[in-house]
């Protein structure tokens, strides 16, 4: 998995609330059986009509946001199914962090297996930044993880929470797969415990 | 001892370590597999040179991508980025020697009527799959969630799961229901009132004499659609009808072991004085028939309503309801019942069990459909063969259905059944997102009953003026 330590981009508002995996990847992409080449069809049915011409309208199709690494969106963003093909989706599209009040578990689990950063924030502090990514080409923030802090495109700054394991995990870009086996030991332990506890398990 | 929620205890039994920072991992019991999010996750455990830890507990059965239609055990017979990802599970499933169950098996099924018909799912287990709707085992008292491809590939590896605890919310549901009045609406009915948000970063445990009176069928419906609030899993305490389902299926416990199951799983409920963090109750009596207008699942309104204007809603939702409407066709004001339809689907893991193909099939007798496509799947094989058994095949293709074989199909739509734009759907499943259904395709989810009512009048319709 690739460091997250600091990102600088563009950042992309897309206020609508409960945007749902289904629109972040449609379910005709997931007949793939690789992770990577996603993030052409990234949103697909917001951002082609029906005869695969970009609709100018979508904000990831318009100059100033072609580019974007981040995106600020609406309450409880990635809602709906747990297919990781969203976030690969958004990586693949180079998209490494998103910004709302509120994200779906699965989801929000899922983006920091794959390197992307999600960010909570309180509704006012969103309203902030997306009045920010509607600044077209001058809508650059920071998002520094390392002291947990955003920096808008004037210079004022918000800070953010992160589980710190998590924080550690993307700071190093550490596989949680080794991680674990390291304590295979505790993992044997249990087993044999559980193995005359609930033998028919 | 502190008091316990059944969440509490089932969390303690399956601690494998928890580390100073609090980070905890969960041993998994029973890990299921499809072939749509678990390629990636083979391909990964292959690439590290790691073995799956467990492959007694891993139970894989192909799904959401395969067709529905006859003679798909002849793999020409696929698409082919079907046959891809199916001959990906048939070879992961050999290489790494777990439980499998192929398209030509009759026991094939969605992966969530599988795991309870197969006996794998039992009670005070934890459950993971790669697919949200992994709450359906919640019913057994199971704690059971979905998880991301990543997350298959960290269990495959390790038979654990890193986890933090969530939050236990009660949902009560009081008393009895009114005639007409299903499992689907219960749950349907809990999301109209908590919205799709409402249970992120909790696990919810149902309750109330109403959740004790559904059968097993019913509170997998309910437990299905935990995910759909936001909740992190569902739960249902086990009782007697629980392990009168479990008994004698090929894979519960037997003899000593079924009764030391027993003893434990007993001990299977939330103590009197355990603590919530939220508590719902609603009355049985309140619930109506439902329907949904809107494309999400928390746009659940009775069926005597009518569609709501976007400014009856606030802050951002009054925004998406525009979009939803506009999406949908539909106009503030207009009554549900008078909403057109041109497509039946039944089916899913929410309502592709044998009692709702009896439900469907009870409305449906002796009569013709009235809409231009309706089709039922069956969950797994053996519903489709005890459906067929029961008689009840017979009365869904006299009436007009399509009888299809086991399988995801028109839920989520990456097989080739599909809406068409701007066909709309009364359907059993469990979302009603844009496009879930098919690109520009409108979905209505409601009851089997509901959905059957609607596919012999044309429209969406009220169960209590027919039945
Ligand atoms: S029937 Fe639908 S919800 Fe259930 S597992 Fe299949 S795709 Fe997921």
């Amino acid at each position: 998995m690739e460091k997250f330590v600091k990102l600088t981009g563009v950042a992309a508002p897309m206020p609508l609330v409960n945007i749902d995996t289904d629109m972040i990847i449609p379910k005709q992409f997931l007949k793939t059986i690789k992770r990577s080449g996603l993030g052409a069809n990234l949103f697909d049915e917001m951002r082609y009509d029906d005869d695969g011409n970009e609709i100018p309208d979508f904000v990831l199709n318009q100059p100033a946001y072609r580019e974007a690494k981040i995106l600020v969106a609406g309450d409880n963003f990635g809602c709906g199914s747990s297919r990781e093909h969203a976030p690969w989706a958004l990586l693949d599209f180079g998209i490494r962090c998103v910004i709302s009040t509120s994200f779906a578990d699965i989801f929000y689990n899922n983006c920091f297996k794959n390197g992307i950063l999600p960010i909570a924030l309180p509704q006012e502090k969103v309203d902030e930044l997306m009045d920010d990514a509607e600044r077209g080409a001058n809508a650059v923030l920071t998002v520094d993880l390392e002291n947990q802090e955003i920096t808008g495109p004037d210079g004022g700054t918000i800070g953010f929470d992160v589980d710190p394991w998590r924080k550690h995990c993307l700071l190093n870009g550490l596989d949680d797969i080794g991680l674990t086996m390291e304590k295979a030991a505790s993992i044997d332990a249990f087993e044999a415990k559980a193995a005359t506890e609930r033998p028919w398990v | 001892m502190s008091p316990k929620t059944l969440y509490d205890k089932i969390w303690d039994a399956h601690l494998a370590h928890e580390a100073e920072d609090g980070t905890c991992l969960l041993y998994i019991d029973r890990h299921l597999v499809h072939e749509v999010t678990s390629p990636q996750a083979f391909e990964g455990l292959r690439m590290a040179n790691r073995k799956v830890r467990a492959p007694d507990k891993t139970i894989a059965v192909p799904d959401h991508n395969v067709p529905t239609t006859e003679g798909r055990e002849n793999p020409d017979a696929m698409p082919e980025d079907s046959r891809t990802q199916v001959a990906a599970l048939d070879k992961n499933a050999k290489d790494f020697g777990i439980h499998y169950y192929p398209v030509s098996d009759v026991r094939q099924g969605i992966v969530h009527i599988v795991g309870p018909e197969q006996g794998w799912t039992l009670p005070g287990m934890t459950v993971v799959c790669g697919d949200s709707h992994t709450a359906t085992h919640g019913a057994f008292g199971a704690l059971a969630h979905g998880i991301g491809t990543s997350e298959v590939e960290h269990v495959l590896a390790t038979q654990t799961l890193i986890q933090t605890k969530s939050k236990n919310m009660k949902v009560e549901i009081t008393g009895k229901l009114r005639p007409g009045v299903t499992a689907k609406d219960i749950t349907l009915s809990v999301i109209g009132r908590t919205g799709t948000a409402g249970g992120t970063g909790y696990v919810i445990e149902y309750c109330g004499e109403a959740i004790r009176d559904l059968s097993m069928e019913g509170r997998m419906t309910v437990c299905n659609m935990a995910i759909e609030g936001g909740a992190r899993a569902g739960l249902i305490a086990p009782d007697e009808k629980t392990f009168a389902y479990i008994k004698g299926r090929p894979h519960a416990p037997k003899g000593a072991q079924w009764e030391a199951a027993m003893d434990w799983w007993k001990t299977l409920y939330s103590d009197d004085d355990a603590h919530w963090d939220k508590v719902i109750t609603i009355k049985g009596e309140d619930i109506a028939p439902v329907v949904t207008w809107g494309t999400s699942p928390e746009d659940v309104l009775p069926i005597d309503g009518e569609v709501p204007a976007p400014e009856s809603f606030t802050g951002g939702k009054t925004e998406a309801a525009k979009r939803a409407l506009e999406y949908m066709g539909l106009k503030p004001g207009q009554k549900l019942k008078d909403i057109e339809i041109d497509t039946v689907f039944i089916g899913s893991c929410t309502n592709g069990r044998i009692e709702d193909l009896r439900a469907a099939a009870e409305i449906l007798k002796g009569k013709k459909i009235k809409v231009k496509r309706a089709m039922v799947v069956p969950g797994s094989g053996l519903v489709r063969a005890q459906a067929e058994e029961e008689g009840l095949a017979e009365i869904f293709t006299e009436a007009g259905f399509e009888w299809r074989l086991a399988g995801c199909s028109m839920c989520l739509a990456m097989n080739p059944d599909q809406l068409q734009p701007g066909e709309r759907c009364a359907a059993t499943s469990n979302r009603n997102f844009e496009g879930r259904q098919g690109r520009g395709g409108r979905t209505h989810l409601m009851s089997p009953a509901m959905a059957a009512a609607a596919a012999v009048t044309g429209k969406l319709t009220d169960i209590r003026e027919i039945m």
